[in-house]
């Protein structure tokens, strides 16, 4: 069983990727052996009104099983709360919020406010930390990355609140990880999409100090091809049980519980 | 126009193994034998104990042991100087040069079944750079590397090009794709930059390094179209969805070649998307026949 926490459907405003639709999805999901994507409509991270997206994310997970929702949320629209108890309803695996390109202050009180709710609710609360690489990034892309200090102050903020936070590397994950107490930590879950293989071993080194425990599959596709979060695992020399609660048991238990 | 190189001598043709997995069978006038299925990595590194790494030894390891679990039959790596420690990586000083070039060709020495080298040079020290490569060259290497201490359309690049078209070597060429400006640590070079070097030196084979290594590959795929002497080398972190399909939408399956750079899995990942683009002849193509194409003959076990 592979769950992939960290897939989009819909286009992307910056350039041409292939696969967006849930029929392409769905195409490299088989390709690559995932079982289950827990998806957001991408173009709801950009538009003013996020929640205009909700409903089409919705019909779409309905019509088919292996893909569950993530809707957006912006906590400075009037009607979050209420996209929230939805979320709920519908047995969204999480909801996310992307504040930078909301303009929000990604620490700030809007953020406060919806990290409580979603705590609250017992439902986690996803952010990406980057979508591209800083480097290629479109000229007119300028919101910027998740800070690792709004991070942890978001953590700290609510004891009830679960992070799943995505697209981080090695050294964000560790600022976050040991700036933390071991309570706070042990509410934040990493997918695996931006930590580096060998030679590097970023990801191996990762499982031993931080703990297999905080870590989820994700892939981040079709922004980035899914094959690469496979070959991570791929070329991890470990225990089945490890491989098995990265691959989905993490997800399963520790988010969806 | 690509410079012309002699015919293989050897020709390839897929067998099944007794295993089940593919594997080749070198069909030669005199013998045939059975090799492993061929996959050359383009672009890899290694460290040495000059460097700032206190872990060199574990990362070339690595390295090594990923390789073999991908598939990786050759890596034909270079070396940056000291990486910092004494000079800086992209304006490697030339006792760096020779101390990282040696330390190179010790590895290649210790496994001559998998590591090919290049010859990195800093072509700001012209006389030194032409020697080095003529060291590295009469020592075994089989390229030359040139990361970014000058621009690559900079005339000072000219006569190490002119003894890679004599020595019949390829030129790998750190890129980054989309410079719009200059970053520091390096005088970086852009697609653009590297094709007008290209254009001058027809007779020359150069390869674009790590596509997916950081800035905007569309950028650098609208430039490669006018310059059929230089391939696209697929490595580097970025895994985008659609690079992959765009870069063989304008440079075609015979100008690809395969790398790792500094992350191996997504190298791998690469790897595999490209086989579910491609057909078994282009497949073969990117994963090791156009590398053996563009490095002299007998570069390669297969050759």
């Amino acid at each position: 069983m592979r769950v992939d926490v960290n897939a989009f459907l819909g286009a992307y405003p910056f350039r041409r990727v292939p696969g967006t639709s849930p029929g392409g999805l769905l195409q490299a999901m088989d390709r690559v052996g995932i079982d289950e994507a827990w998806v957001s409509h991408l173009p709801s991270l950009f538009w003013r009104a996020p929640g205009e997206g909700i409903a089409w994310l919705y019909e779409t997970t309905a019509r088919e099983r292996r893909l569950r929702p993530v809707p957006a949320l912006h906590p400075g629209l009037a009607g979050w709360d209420q996209a929230l108890g939805q979320a709920v309803d519908r047995g969204a695996p999480a909801v996310r919020c992307d504040p930078t390109y909301y303009g929000l202050e990604p620490a700030g009180p809007e953020m406060r406010m919806l990290v409580a709710a979603c705590g609250a609710a017992r439902l986690p609360l996803m952010m990406a930390v980057r979508l591209e690489d800083a480097r290629q990034r479109h000229p007119g892309d300028r919101a910027a990355e998740l800070p690792a200090a709004a991070l942890r102050a978001l953590v700290r903020s609510d004891p009830d609140a679960r992070l799943l936070i995505t697209h981080a590397d090695r050294a964000f994950i560790e600022e976050v990880h040991f700036g933390s107490t071991p309570a706070e930590a042990a509410r934040l879950w990493w997918d695996i999409s931006w930590i580096w293989g060998p030679p590097e071993d970023h990801l191996e080194t990762l499982l031993a100090t931080v703990g297999v425990a905080r870590f989820v599959f994700g892939t981040g596709q079709p922004l980035r091809i899914p094959e690469a979060s496979v070959a991570k695992l791929e070329l991890l020399d470990l225990a089945a049980d490890a491989r098995a609660a990265l691959e989905s048991g993490n997800a399963r238990a520790g988010l969806s519980s | 126009m690509r410079a012309a190189t002699p015919p293989r001598a050897v020709r390839l043709t897929v067998v099944p193994s007794a295993l089940g997995r593919q594997a080749f069978a070198v069909a030669t006038s005199w013998a045939t034998r059975e090799i492993p299925a061929m996959l050359i990595d383009v672009h890899a590194h290694f460290y040495h104990d000059r460097t700032p790494r206190a872990d060199w030894r574990e990362r070339n390891a690595s390295r090594l042991r990923a390789g073999a679990k991908i598939g990786i039959t050759i890596h034909v790596a270079s070396v940056l100087g000291s990486y910092g420690r004494t000079s800086p990586t992209y304006f490697p000083s030339p006792p760096d040069l020779e101390y990282g070039n040696a330390a190179l060709l010790a590895l290649e020495h210790e496994h001559p079944d998998r590591i090919r080298g290049y010859v990195t040079v800093n072509p700001n020290y012209t006389a030194h750079a032409l020697a080095e490569i003529a060291r590295g060259l009469a020592a075994g290497m089989i390229g030359i590397k040139l990361a970014a201490s000058r621009r690559a359309s900079d005339p000072l690049l000219d006569p190490i090009c002119e003894l890679a078209g004599r020595r019949g070597v390829p030129v790998l060429h750190h890129v980054w794709q989309h410079r719009r400006h200059d970053w520091p640590g390096q005088e970086a070079s852009d697609a653009v930059e590297l094709c007008t070097l290209a254009a001058r030196h027809p007779g020359v084979r150069f390869i674009l390094g790590h596509l997916g290594g950081g800035g905007d590959w569309q950028h650098s795929l609208a430039a490669l179209a006018t310059a059929p002497n230089v391939s696209v080398d697929v490595s580097g972190s970025g895994v985008d969805g659609g690079m992959l399909e765009a870069c063989l939408a304008a440079v075609g399956a015979g100008r690809v070649v395969w790398g790792s750079d500094l992350t191996m899995d997504t190298g791998w990942a690469k790897l595999r998307y490209l086989a579910h683009l491609l057909g078994p002849a282009e497949r073969e193509q990117v994963r090791w026949k156009n590398a053996a194409d563009l490095f002299p003959p007998g570069a390669f076990p297969a050759d």
